[in-house]
């Protein structure tokens, strides 16, 4: 299993039988898009994981830099009110 | 033994001697994916095999089992086609092989499942999910190979010349099941050669391969009626070594 390396890789998102949305689960080499949507069915859904399969070459994901994080992401910790925990909510609703 | 018997284990052995040779391939696959992909298509297949011994064993009484259908035939009693006891080669003869066969078993079960007997049109109808994906699967690698780099286009028409002339063996009914036929039971496999071949013929010509012209002899001596290659025996030496050396031994 030496020409891995020659073929791109994608990464795998899986929708489940209950779920709404699709979930990262992992990465696989593939040839062609086609091939990625029968690689994944083939490892990533042997145990009836899903309903639904999206693949995206990896080299297309843009990931925020680590380096940023608490320039990024701490300035958010006290900003409570952004949390709609100051409403009543109706009982009838529910999943909130 | 009888015709139904008979027929249901020339149906089981196909699934369980291409699903053994398959299963060879597992850890030793080209990449991780298609070594995956592959065991997944054994599995499926050792899959069909248990059940239709599981009714060939409830048909012949004597205390009959799957296990024992499986493990304790000789090479005689085997009523495979010749073509899925083929070695695997390298990945695209297995691909080939795999291509040809699933054609052919893709025609076949939608004709099976609309038979009368019960549990053979059950079974069928449930297997053919699995073989629909298993053509989509083998066509797809016939066209990428056969279509791809000189070399593979050269390695792939190699593969289809090796196995072309074991093609007109999947058509050509043994008795038992030209009478079973007659009953509605068993599929006419001339009945269903020509919408089989027009798939291969269309993968095939996408695949830029040129077809082989048929020899049109046929030494009349098929696996269907037990009669096989050299290559049956070794693969039931491996396969049934454990219980023959260790009888009666369970996990």
């Amino acid at each position: 299993m030496s020409r891995n390396a020659s073929w791109p890789l994608w990464e795998v998102f899986i929708r489940s039988r209950q779920g709404l949305d699709h979930k990262h689960v992992g990465s696989l080499h593939a040839a062609d898009a086609k091939m990625a949507i029968e690689n994944a069915r083939d490892v990533y859904t042997r145990r009836m994981e899903g309903v639904s399969i999206w693949v995206v070459e990896s080299k297309y994901i843009h990931a925020s830099n680590p380096d940023d994080a608490a320039s990024l992401f701490d300035p958010a910790n006290d900003k409570v009110y952004r949390h709609p925990t100051f409403y009543e909510l109706p009982d009838e609703l529910s999943h909130m | 033994m009888n015709d139904l018997i008979q027929y249901t284990l020339h149906l089981a052995d196909n699934a369980l001697i291409l699903g053994h040779r398959n299963s060879e391939w597992t850890g030793h696959g080209p990449i991780l994916e298609q070594d995956i992909a592959l065991s997944n298509i054994s599995l499926d297949l050792i899959g069909q095999a248990r059940m239709l011994y599981q009714y060939a064993a409830s048909l012949s009484g004597n205390g009959a089992t799957e296990d024992s259908l499986a493990y304790l035939r000789t090479e005689r009693e085997f009523l495979n086609c010749l073509l899925v006891e083929q070695p695997n080669g390298h990945w695209g003869n297995t691909i080939m092989r795999q291509f040809i066969f699933s054609a052919f078993q893709y025609g076949y079960y939608r004709e099976l499942k609309s038979k009368k007997d019960v549990t053979l049109s059950a079974i069928a109808e449930k297997s053919l999910k699995e073989v629909t994906y298993h053509l989509q699967w083998s066509s797809e690698w016939v066209i990428r190979l056969g279509d791809g780099t000189e070399e593979s286009h050269l390695r792939m028409q190699d593969a289809l010349e090796l196995v072309w002339p074991l093609v007109p063996e999947l058509f050509r009914p043994e008795p038992y099941e030209t009478r079973l036929a007659e009953a509605g039971v068993a599929v006419e496999p001339d009945k269903i050669e020509t919408p089989v071949r027009e798939k291969l013929t269309a993968v095939l010509t996408e695949a830029s391969l040129s077809i082989p012209e048929d020899s049109g002899v046929w030494s009349g001596r098929s696996g269907k009626s037990g009669i096989h290659s050299e290559h049956l025996g070794y693969i039931l030496s491996e396969m049934q070594y454990l219980q023959r050396a260790y009888p009666g031994c369970t996990w």
